[in-house]
């Protein structure tokens, strides 16, 4: 991790109303690595993202991106930043009334005013590297879950961003097409010299390709390091999340007030707050 | 106990209602001021234009014309009694202009343009097309509500107008060849009766306040819309319902203004 940061967080803090989300979470992105980052369902990874992206305002902290503190710049400057950012949605995000090839050329056409032969020619480069040039005419609703995602992953690179964010990018797809994504990633990040940031449940396939990893919990970093490291970690939680077992530190259980039995022999009605 | 819960209800519904009222009004100044940022298309404006003017075109023909027809036949029952048939096309043409036609179209407008509307913006929140246009750094004020907003203001003055004249025609066609009415009477009473300023462009200015109000409203519930497939259908029917009720709310307003 001795490399340039592109994205650092310091002790950021976010909450949705009364629920704290990230409580002191510092973090570094080195430039041109994929970073996978893991944690429990609604434990606040996509949200990390959309911080990173500038969707987002930290309560407290600071986030910086490409040396740019992201909360001193005004819209506009997040925006220009954001120029340079690409990121692949959990749902491929593709927009329904655009054919693929559209919807690549979507943010050329709105930040630049390219010949159409160009325009065209750099749609077709991408298209062609996540294998789907013959797709180029279909509309959303005419590609499988796996093409759409490729597509969303050539409009993401379109604009040869230096920071790609990926969201639950093997979410729903069958193996074939979670080899496809897998493969796609590294190469594409190693191509663009871009950094990538990999929210992902599937630990096997994105150990596969991740350089560094960090896991939340409780909205705090209770375990980063290499994969090896990883899988090799002491801490409780990060065992249970990486070995899948149900029960652990985070519970099998949701709370209940009072006992099993007491429970089944009370006069509560079914749905009834016990 | 029931009495006393109903005070705090009604404080909570009010503080709840306060801030969303905000952020609504917030809403429509950004998309109104969006129509400046380099990402407003007039092709997607007029897109929209087409979408929502020339889709509504013929539903809002054949409600002309059935209103029209209906004013002929009620207008003349009640007229045919004072022997005042002759004030019959007065009468047609000042409830079409100046009531029927902008509350008629707007309402309508509400139905065919509104719940689309409403149910497009909150399915590209619910699919992240609203989020991944964020990424690309392209404002989805300018390139998706603006556009659709303007429409609106500019679409429903203009399906009004035409809304008026189908529906006057429609009162012709049942007051002097079905009821027999003079031809010439009908026109030259409405002719000396109806001003230009006084109930056309009045009416027409109704009809451009509601067609902003129902773009507003349609709008804002489908950006302000939960991103699940209850949180769609929930919105929609909102949008329907409050976009209705503020066209008739607004009606009493505007013509306690105008034509007093």
């Amino acid at each position: 991790m001795a490399a340039e940061a592109l994205v650092e967080l310091e002790n950021v803090h976010f909450s949705r109303g009364p629920h704290p989300v990230l409580a002191g979470v510092d973090m570094r992105i080195p430039r041109g690595a994929i970073v996978s980052l893991m944690g429990a369902s609604g434990g606040g990874k996509t949200t990390m993202l959309n911080l990173m992206a500038g969707t987002l305002a930290p309560q407290s902290g600071r986030i910086r991106v490409a040396g740019q503190d992201l909360q001193t710049l005004d819209f506009e400057g997040v925006y220009r930043l954001r120029r340079r950012m690409g990121m692949l949605f959990q749902h491929s995000a593709l927009f329904t009334d655009f054919s693929a090839f559209e919807n690549v050329a979507f943010p050329l056409r709105r930040h630049f005013r390219l010949d159409e032969s160009i325009l065209r020619k750099l749609v077709l480069m991408k298209l062609e590297a996540v294998g789907l040039r013959g797709a180029a005419g279909l509309m959303p609703a005419e590609l499988s879950g796996g093409m759409g995602r490729r597509v969303a992953l050539a409009r993401a690179v379109v604009m040869d961003p230096m920071l790609i964010f990926y969201d639950e990018p093997f979410t729903g797809l069958d193996p074939i097409s979670v080899g496809i994504i897998a493969t796609l990633i590294r190469r594409l990040n190693d191509a663009l010299g871009a950094t990538s940031i990999l929210v992902s449940h599937d630990v096997q396939e994105t150990f596969s390709i991740a350089d560094y990893g960090y896991i939340l919990a409780g909205g705090k970093i209770i375990a980063e390091g290499s994969p090896e490291a990883l899988r090799a970690s002491d801490s409780e939680l990060a065992r249970q999340f990486l070995g899948g077992q149900p029960d652990g530190p985070v519970p099998f259980h949701y709370p209940a007030r009072d006992n099993y039995a007491t429970a089944l022999t009370g006069s509560a009605a079914a749905g009834e707050v016990i | 106990m029931a009495f006393l819960d109903f005070v705090p209800n009604l404080g909570r519904q009010v503080l709840l209602t306060i801030p969303n009222l905000g952020a609504a009004a917030r809403f429509l100044l950004r998309s109104l001021v969006a129509v400046i940022n380099r990402h407003f298309s007039i092709q997607q404006l007029l897109k929209q234009v087409y979408g929502f003017g020339v889709r509504s075109l013929l539903l809002m023909m054949v409600a002309a014309f059935f209103t029209g027809m209906v004013l002929g036949f009620q207008g003349y029952y009640a007229l045919v009694r004072f022997g005042a048939t002759s004030a019959l096309g007065t009468l047609v043409a000042l409830s079409l202009l100046r009531e029927l036609g902008p509350v008629l179209t707007a309402l309508l407008f509400a139905g065919r343009a509104g719940s689309a509307l409403t149910a497009e913006i909150s399915s590209m929140k619910a699919t992240e097309q609203l989020s991944a246009m964020e990424m690309m750094a392209v404002n989805p004020f300018a390139w998706v509500v603006a556009p659709r907003l303007w429409a609106g203001i500019i679409v429903v003055p203009i399906l009004c107008a035409i809304f008026d004249l189908v529906g006057i025609f429609g009162g012709y066609l049942i007051s002097v060849p079905v009821l027999g009415v003079d031809g010439g009477t009908f026109w030259a009473q409405m002719q000396s009766n109806v001003t230009f300023s006084g109930d056309i462009l009045t009416g027409l200015f109704k009809a451009l306040c509601f067609g902003l109000v129902v773009t507003w409203i349609a709008a804002w519930q489908g950006y302000a819309a939960q991103p699940t497939a209850e949180g769609v259908g929930n919105a929609t029917t909102r949008s329907v319902v409050t976009a209705s009720l503020a066209v008739l709310g607004l009606d009493f307003i505007l013509t306690a203004l105008l034509f007093t």
